[in-house]
């Protein structure tokens, strides 16, 4: 390698490494404003080593699974209310509104909303995640005993007693 | 260790390499994409919660990594270009920009249309989906800079360099679902685990990535030479490959 050769390489190896670090370090201080959404245990205990909490009234999103059996509808309206748990600690979320198909118990989702008391977020919106793991209905019956029946054959909601 | 590399460095012998590889990639591409998408979207059994809008995962996936691999393989191509200064490897840099920005614009479309019915949403500024963004965003800055200089040989210098400081972007794409909370759930076949999709659906979705796969580096192909013969249109070879026209 010659030397005009070598010098390229090394200002562009730096232009590079100098980036990578500028934005790698961004990230890092960045790193609880990407965070999508608060866990219940974030929640909670608050956050990093001085525990920062959210202040009540505050907009944010919640991420947890739904806890079974939480789930709570009001039969005169769409209000739902239901309990996300992660590791440790239970909130409670309420929401008016109509729920994503992949919504149920067990299932991981993601609310948005405002906090009203230290575990109680109203929620604006409610978000389904589903997790990597895809495979046909008979092999998840016999793996995990789950049975879920398409939207499209339900005959009525409850029809699995669970929603 | 690079001494067979060499000759393909010279615009003629490469032009007339891609034009041999060609026909070939273009029919395997066309036959393995035949085959998977069928298999997948037509005879792949439905998925145990998502029945069957998880179809969509033949074309989302693969696209969606064909957008960081057409970046990968367009980062190596810039640092070559910048230290190096191979003419070809230059025109290789301007010619793969598009192909990516395709690719991503139709995992982020087709991602939209999957975050709609099993999320609830078409879009969340969720880290996946922002860093995907951004990856389409360096793919057209990229061909917006090689053009923004009436000096050609500057554009194409800054398009390099962006190319390549961007690619800071693609590991960060890969691990966005692991280091932050996101709506988009982890990898299910780009990890050291065994994959998290059961054979059945694996298979048609690895055939459709291969497939995937062999349709970039085909028109990857078309648009070097392409390339080629536009930066060397005067030359007299370009005549004589041309037929005399």
């Amino acid at each position: 390698m010659n030397s005009r050769r070598q010098k390229r390489l090394w200002s562009v190896l730096s232009i590079v490494i100098l980036v990578a670090g500028a934005i790698g370090a961004m990230l890092y201080a960045l790193q609880q404003n990407i965070n999508l959404f608060y866990t219940p245990t974030q929640l909670v205990e608050g956050i990093g080593k001085d525990k920062i909490r959210p202040e009540i009234g505050q907009r944010l999103r919640i991420g947890g699974l739904v806890v079974e059996g939480s789930v709570q509808r009001d039969p005169e309206s769409l209000l739902v209310r239901f309990d996300l748990v992660d590791t440790g600690p239970i909130v409670t979320v309420e929401y008016e509104g109509i729920l994503p198909d992949l919504f149920r118990e067990g299932q991981g989702i993601v609310a948005q909303g405002h906090l009203v008391n230290e575990r109680l977020i109203r929620a604006t919106e409610v978000l389904a995640k589903h997790d990597e793991e895809y495979m046909p209905a008979e092999v998840a019956k016999a793996l995990m005993g789950i049975e879920h029946v398409p939207p499209s054959q339900q005959t009525s909601y409850g029809s699995e007693g669970s929603y | 260790m690079f001494k067979w590399l060499h000759p393909l460095a010279k615009p003629e012998i490469l032009y007339h390499f891609c034009g041999r590889l060609l026909p070939w990639l273009m029919g395997s591409a066309v036959l393995t994409l035949l085959f998977g998408n069928i298999w997948g979207l037509a005879f792949s059994p439905p998925d145990y919660q998502q029945f069957d809008t998880v179809r969509i995962i033949y074309i989302h996936v693969p696209s969606a990594l064909l957008s960081m691999a057409t970046y990968t393989i367009m980062a190596i191509a810039a640092f070559t270009a910048l230290v190096w200064q191979i003419k070809v490897v230059q025109w290789a840099v301007l010619a793969i920009a598009p192909i990516g920005a395709v690719f991503t614009a139709i995992a982020l479309l087709t991602g939209m249309a999957w975050g709609k019915p099993m999320w609830g949403t078409w879009w969340e500024w969720d880290a996946r989906l922002t860093s995907e963004l951004i990856l389409l965003f360096l793919y057209l800055g990229v061909i917006a800079l090689a053009g923004a200089f009436s000096d050609r040989q500057t554009g194409t210098k800054v398009a390099c360099l962006l190319a390549l400081v961007g690619f800071v972007n693609v590991p960060i794409i890969h691990f966005s679902v692991e280091w932050w909370n996101t709506l988009h759930q982890g990898a299910s076949i780009t990890k050291f685990d065994k994959p998290s999709v059961h054979p059945s659906m694996l298979w048609p979705l690895l055939i459709s990535l291969l497939g995937f796969y062999l349709l970039m580096l085909a028109l990857f192909c078309v648009r070097l030479r392409t390339a080629i013969l536009q930066n060397e249109q005067h030359r007299p070879w370009v005549k004589s490959a041309l037929g005399g026209q």
